[in-house]
């Protein structure tokens, strides 16, 4: 279906999915880390950044669930749609790599996440406002440890700098995709259940500025945008290797519970 | 046990006081700021929670703490509501259940974005060592003078 096809209904549950999949695959992602952090400390910090996430993406996902209207709710959403069926933005789900790639592209959600969220709390959405406050305050401090740690490792060792650079020019062309607009983007405007991503840049841009050029990183010049994700349009092939180890239990064994 | 008929709210209030927080016992449910409202319906209690932390798993816990205390007073028919506005501050914690969390050895949130002093000997010579701790809610500092590590309940 062409998304200027789509009634107000499906479009909010679209737009609350891209809500739900973006923190859900950064929340994976982030656990992955669990017990593999490069200090005690970060370990911790990674994980319990993931455990925001997570508590984000259920509140999202089951707002969208009651939304669809199909009798889906937060579990059936997360464990049991396909690769194709996420509207994640495509920087949540690229590989780990290392520590400083994992923090840098964390940093670039939460520059984004922070303006955004706050904007979305004035949604006259009563649930998105509501969903976006409360997770608002959290994206604040994840933001302030992920520029502080990019700051670290940008103007740190010689080597740590490297990875840095390195991770930049691989993350930074999938960091445009959180900005572009799209119909139902359009759609959420005249609902006034939430403004245009692109609304969001000015306050992306300084954000993002002001840690690279504390941490001894130069911008790339390029403004080329891989897109998809978002969309439902594409994914990496990455997703769908992430799905196969978060999924497999509820594959597996359907319907199962702790 | 009492008559469930006969049961007021400000009671239920004060059960819920003897309520511990599964991570930090020391303080209860209403200290912790989570229990937003009470209200009696058909002979039994609809009680409104608002998480600390999105994510925090001590929740469904506290409700089943909760549920299981006033089971204990007679009061069995007992539902839960969350509620996420307006969303859960430090504010909230009750003068009581800071100093509590200050003997037990958790600093308490301060708006200044760290603790005053630390727990142990109350020096002011503390810093941070990461801004995540053993749960949602807490930080990890230490202090400069008695060289102990402390959790700092973080103020959001």
């Amino acid at each position: 279906m062409a998304a200027q096809d789509l009634s107000h209904q499906e479009a909010l549950f679209e737009f609350l999915l891209r809500q739900g999949d973006n923190a859900l695959v950064l929340g994976h992602r982030l656990s992955e880390w669990c017990g593999m952090g490069p200090v005690l400390e970060e370990d911790i910090a990674l994980a319990n950044t993931a455990l925001d996430l997570i508590g984000q993406t259920r509140l999202w996902l089951s707002l969208a669930g009651e939304v669809e209207g199909r009798g889906r709710g937060e579990n059936e959403l997360a464990y049991l749609r396909d690769a194709y069926d996420f509207r994640n933005a495509l920087l949540l789900e690229v590989p780990n790599e290392n520590f400083g790639r994992t923090i840098l592209r964390e940093f670039f959600f939460d520059a984004f996440q922070l303006p955004w969220l706050t904007a979305l709390t004035e949604s006259r959405h009563e649930r998105v406002a509501e969903i976006a406050a409360k997770s608002a305050k959290e994206a604040a401090y994840h933001l302030e440890r992920s520029a502080e740690t990019v700051i670290a490792l940008g103007d740190g060792t010689e080597e740590s700098h490297r990875i840095m650079a390195e991770a930049l020019e691989y993350l930074w062309p999938y960091t445009g995709e959180l900005m572009l607009d799209d119909a139902v983007d359009q759609a959420m405007v005249e609902d006034a259940v939430a403004p245009l991503p692109s609304s969001i840049r000015p306050a992306w841009d300084q954000n993002v500025d002001a840690c690279l050029a504390e941490a001894l990183l130069s911008r790339p010049d390029s403004d080329f945008a891989h897109r998809g994700g978002r969309a439902g349009l594409r994914h990496t092939e990455h997703l769908g290797h992430m799905l196969a180890q978060m999924q497999v239990l509820q594959r597996s064994h359907p319907g199962a519970t702790w | 046990m009492v008559e469930a008929e006969t049961i007021t709210e400000a009671q239920i209030w004060g059960w819920l006081e003897d309520v511990p927080d599964p991570e930090i016992p020391v303080i209860s449910v209403v200290d912790l700021g989570v229990i937003r409202g009470v209200e009696l319906s058909d002979g039994g209690a609809v009680i409104t929670i608002t998480p600390t932390y999105s994510g925090c798993p001590a929740m469904s816990i506290i409700s089943l703490d909760i549920e299981l205390a006033l089971a204990k007073r007679g009061l069995e028919k007992v539902s839960f509501k969350t509620k996420l506005a307006p969303a859960w501050t430090t504010d909230w914690l009750s003068a009581k259940g800071r100093a509590r969390l200050e003997d037990y050895g958790i600093a308490p949130p301060q708006p200044a974005g760290g603790p005053e002093r630390c727990p142990h000997c109350k020096s002011t010579a503390v810093e941070k060592v990461s801004q995540f701790g053993s749960t949602a809610c807490k930080a990890q500092w230490r202090c400069g003078d008695c060289l102990e590590p402390f959790d700092y309940f973080k103020c959001i």
